[in-house]
């Protein structure tokens, strides 16, 4: 069986004579610098946040938080890694907000080893996307994702979404290694359990199971 | 191998993060357990149909003006000079 092959990013290597132009007050530099990374942002926000408003939010001020810190930035990291571990705050930040009922960290407790054992072992469709429309399948994809732990979505976004390092995803998330794997470790079995429903291999007639009850 | 084992690597063996030695032991396993095998394949297709995905894509008329904003904020900052936030 192959292994993932990672996403391949754009080429980093002008990345620091933007950022060297930034820091020297040059906004246009900047701009060039958001227009590259400002859909990942994005994305990584509403992942985290689920909400549109508060991730639209999260993309200015983590671009203006980085705009205003550049001096801080000292060039160990990729710039990508230094913003995304400012947009995850921002973005842990505004879910502390509208859900201060639940301690929401990176760091939560999570619970024993047998959360992650697979229980559901049947095999998929061999294109299992294709069993339902775009729509649908987005659908089932959002609520699936929506329902693991803030701090295994995060790690699963980071790493498997956005195509960051393990030692990326630890430095931007202020984890150790160790954490970052035994989190994707469980993100990725929670979420191949709760996919397997609905892309499992079914006897023809069989009806779909309804996408709106996977958030639980 | 025990089934166990075989969870406990499954993330650095889809990352190809692992020896030789190990992925000979990995695959070994696989070849006669068929549960880990589709747990495997099966993750492994988590993670593609994640990957590929598209969710949460920035639409093109708000990324014009959330970019707008805060070209023009980085502008005011620069004219008030440095500030931290």
């Amino acid at each position: 069986m192959s292994t993932i092959q990672p996403k391949i990013g754009e080429p980093v290597s002008d990345e620091l004579a933007l950022v060297q132009a930034a820091k020297g007050g040059d906004v246009e530099a900047f701009e060039d610098l958001v227009r590259r990374y400002d859909r990942n942002v994005f994305r990584i926000a509403q992942h985290i946040t689920q909400n549109r408003e508060d991730a639209e939010d999260v993309v200015q001020d983590a671009f203006l938080k980085a705009y205003s810190n550049l001096h801080q930035f000292q060039g160990q990291s990729k710039f990508y890694t230094w913003l995304v571990r400012i947009a995850v705050n921002e973005a842990l930040m505004r879910l502390r907000r509208r859900r201060p009922e639940r301690m929401v960290s990176l760091d939560e407790e999570v619970k024993t080893e047998e959360d992650s054992l697979p229980r559901e072992v049947a095999d998929w469709s061999p294109n299992p996307e294709q069993q339902y429309n775009q729509a649908e399948l987005r659908d089932i994809l959002t609520r699936t994702i929506q329902g693991l732990p803030a701090s295994f979505r995060t790690v699963f976004v980071l790493r498997d979404v956005e195509g960051l390092s393990t030692e990326e995803t630890a430095e931007a998330l202020d984890l150790s290694i160790p954490a970052v794997k035994s989190r994707l470790l469980r993100a990725r079995l929670q979420l191949r359990e709760r996919l397997s429903r609905f892309f499992q291999r079914r006897e023809n007639g069989k009806e779909k199971p309804e996408s709106g009850d996977t958030n639980q | 191998m025990k089934c166990a084992e075989f969870l406990n690597e499954l993330t650095n063996y889809l990352d190809g993060a692992i020896d030789a030695r190990t992925k000979a032991e990995l695959e070994d396993h696989l070849a006669w357990c068929h549960n880990c095998y589709v747990v495997c394949d099966t993750t492994k297709k988590t993670i593609e149909i994640y990957r590929d995905s598209q969710l949460y894509e920035l639409p093109e008329d708000l990324r014009t003006r959330l970019r707008t904003a805060i070209v023009s904020k980085c502008h005011a900052r620069k004219k008030s000079g440095p500030e931290h936030v």
